[in-house]
């Protein structure tokens, strides 16, 4: 298979005005991913699978990720003027890292046997911006996990035919993966529909009138 | 000429829904009827629904509806050491505790890159195996169950799966929650007499085999139920992700043991059989072919198996973090891919933990098999998946 730098290049090519950047993994797996931005995400996607040369026909897995805001500490040298003598003092920098949700994809290809690439797309915060172009319409398999995704993590996927929770019930708040989900109190607690219930019952069949009608009461 | 690929469109319906009219033309007014199916349903092999809508005894739409047994193994993992979650795979699919955790293990190998010795190596493949002899067998068993065959080919196939279910027994301490990989090898060394007794049991299983096939391969309610029945194209399959033995029977050649030779696997000769027509039969079938490459595969692993360490001595269970990245580690076990996706920030703890659970999503084309069927054909189809409700609900 083609390196990473390869695919990256003819991906730009073959879509223009793609931004994709190669993001490095140095765990001993080396399994590099693709980050591409969410505008031409869908069309990249599209490349991948039907380029002659790739053909990664086979999505195996997406999974969502959660990148809470962060605040990171660097010691940096910085030169400074203490008492008139110039010194290197060390400085604690802080930076702020916005947090984002990410949708991450394996990608092989079962006609040629090879794989993974992996394809990454970031949504720009955790709160009303999580929208992620879907790739159920490419890969059939990502139908269930995106909802998953949806449900545990709260990644909405524009473009998917049915997009519902799938693990957790529907009446459900808040997404548990995320790294800042806390626990209800009680879980078991839940309102009683029953009185709701009764009154559709009556709507849907009103059973006063079948009796009056019949003349017995 | 490669063939195309699917565009990942919903095929059109095999059964379209026509207003039915008396033979003078009136409409009759016939209703849909819509029914769930499970949660309790002894044919959903555990807690599973699916809302069926039926026009007579036809299937026009059916959603499954996941989640009862839910209880969010990934977040949990989580919060715990990377070898605390070692026990928990075994819940995933409790019929294939052992490469539950061989996948999870291959991942973590893979994220902190870990040597396994080449004993350690042989015992996972033959650990492997005899958990696809035992899957593969109550698969099928389950089948004929639901089929209407009660009691017998599953008491047949539960006899085999308690011998295998001993050799377990002896080696780890526990028949099904075995909790028996370790990063880099295994836990304990194969206890003395271990290989003769599993050598006698795999070359009894042939005759098994043969003795089940004889009474069921051929038999006419077998396949005039199966044939036919569920049937799922190549390229839906590839399109949806199907894995394991379902998406043989579709007849494509993707099985991970010759794909990415994992393990020791490239040392070992085996065939991996394919179906034809995608149906159900096929699916019946590739299993008990499966079955027999297994037994292949363990007799030569049985004659083969060296002595040495079965723990890479560099392994710690202690204090165990590798470093930062990410790895996605898989396997072919019975079911499907399975697959772990692991991130690591350095921690004790993963960052990311993912399953990736085959019998969820060898779900997907569900709906699609079972349209223009009879709601009976739905309890074979679903069957016929194979699936196990501990793994696709995590």
């Amino acid at each position: 298979m083609e390196t990473l730098e390869q695919i990256k290049a003819r991906a730009e090519t073959a879509v223009p005005g793609a931004r994709l950047e190669i993001i490095r993994n140095d765990s001993p797996s080396a399994q590099h991913s693709l980050l591409v931005d969410n505008a031409h995400a869908f069309a990249v996607a599209q490349f991948l699978r039907d380029d002659a040369q790739l053909r990664l026909d086979y999505c195996s897995n997406a999974t969502g990720l959660d990148w809470p805001e962060l605040e990171l500490t660097e010691k940096v040298k910085v030169k400074k003027l203490v008492d008139g003598v110039e010194k290197e003092v060390e400085e604690v920098k802080k930076t702020k890292r916005p947090g984002h949700l990410e949708a991450v994809y394996h990608l092989y290809s079962m006609a040629l046997k090879h794989g993974p690439v992996i394809l990454r797309m970031r949504t720009e915060d955790r709160a009303e911006k999580n929208h992620l172009p879907s790739l159920t319409p490419l890969w059939r398999s990502c139908e269930f996990q995106e909802r998953e995704i949806f449900d545990l993590y709260g990644i909405v996927f524009d473009g998917h035919p049915d997009l519902r929770r799938i693990l957790m019930w529907d009446e459900f708040k808040d997404f548990p993966m995320r790294k800042d989900y806390v626990e209800p109190d009680d879980y078991e607690y839940e309102p009683t529909p029953h009185d709701e219930v009764l009154e559709k019952a009556k709507q849907h069949r009103p059973l006063s009138s079948a009796v009056d009608k019949d003349g017995v009461k | 000429m490669a063939p195309e690929i699917s565009t990942g469109e919903r095929p059109p319906r095999s059964y379209e829904v026509v207003p039915k009219t008396a033979p003078d033309g009136t409409p009759l007014e016939s209703d849909l009827l819509e029914i769930a199916m499970g949660p309790q349903h002894p044919s959903t092999h555990g807690v599973f629904r699916m809302d069926v809508t039926l026009d007579g005894e036809t299937v026009v739409k059916l959603k499954p509806v996941f989640g009862y047994l839910h209880r969010n193994h990934e977040k949990i993992a989580e919060n715990v050491s990377y070898l605390g979650s070692m026990p928990y795979t075994d819940r995933l699919d409790y019929f294939c505790s052992l490469t539950n955790n061989w996948a999870y293990a291959l991942a973590v190998e893979k994220l902190a890159g870990l040597q396994v010795p080449e004993r350690a190596e042989y015992i996972r493949i033959i650990t492997g195996e005899l958990t696809r002899l035992l899957n593969h067998s109550c698969a099928v068993g389950f089948l004929l169950q639901d089929m209407g065959a009660l009691g017998t080919p599953l008491m047949y196939a539960f006899r085999e799966r308690e011998k295998i279910l001993d050799l377990f027994e002896s080696l780890t301490g526990a028949r099904m929650m075995c909790n028996y990989m370790r990063f880099g090898g295994c836990r304990v060394d194969l206890p003395a007499g271990w290989l003769e007794a599993t050598k006698e049991i795999v070359g009894d299983y042939g005759r098994f085999l043969d003795e089940f096939e004889t009474l069921l391969s051929g038999n006419e309610i077998l396949m005039a139920r199966t044939q036919g029945v569920g049937q799922l194209s190549a390229e839906l399959a590839v399109n949806a992700g199907i894995t394991g033995p379902m998406l043989r029977a579709s007849g494509v050649d993707y099985d991970l043991r010759k794909v990415d030779k994992y393990g020791i696997y490239d040392r070992f000769s085996f065939r991996v059989p394919l179906g034809d027509h995608g149906d159900v039969f096929d699916r019946y079938m590739i299993r008990v072919l499966e079955m027999r490459e297994s037994i292949k595969i363990l007799q030569q692993a049985l004659k083969d198996i060296p002595a040495g360490p079965i723990i890479d001595p560099k392994s710690k269970l202690r204090a165990f973090k590798p470093k930062a990245g990410e790895a996605y580690g898989r396997i072919e076990c019975p079911k499907g891919e399975l697959g772990f996706y692991l991130i690591s920030d350095g921690g004790p703890n993963p960052y990311r933990y993912r399953v990736r659970p085959p019998s969820l999503i060898n779900l997907t084309i569900l709906e699609d098999m079972c349209l223009g069927h009879n709601v009976a054909d739905v309890v074979i189809i679903l069957g016929s998946v194979d699936i196990v409700l501990g793994e696709v609900d995590r």
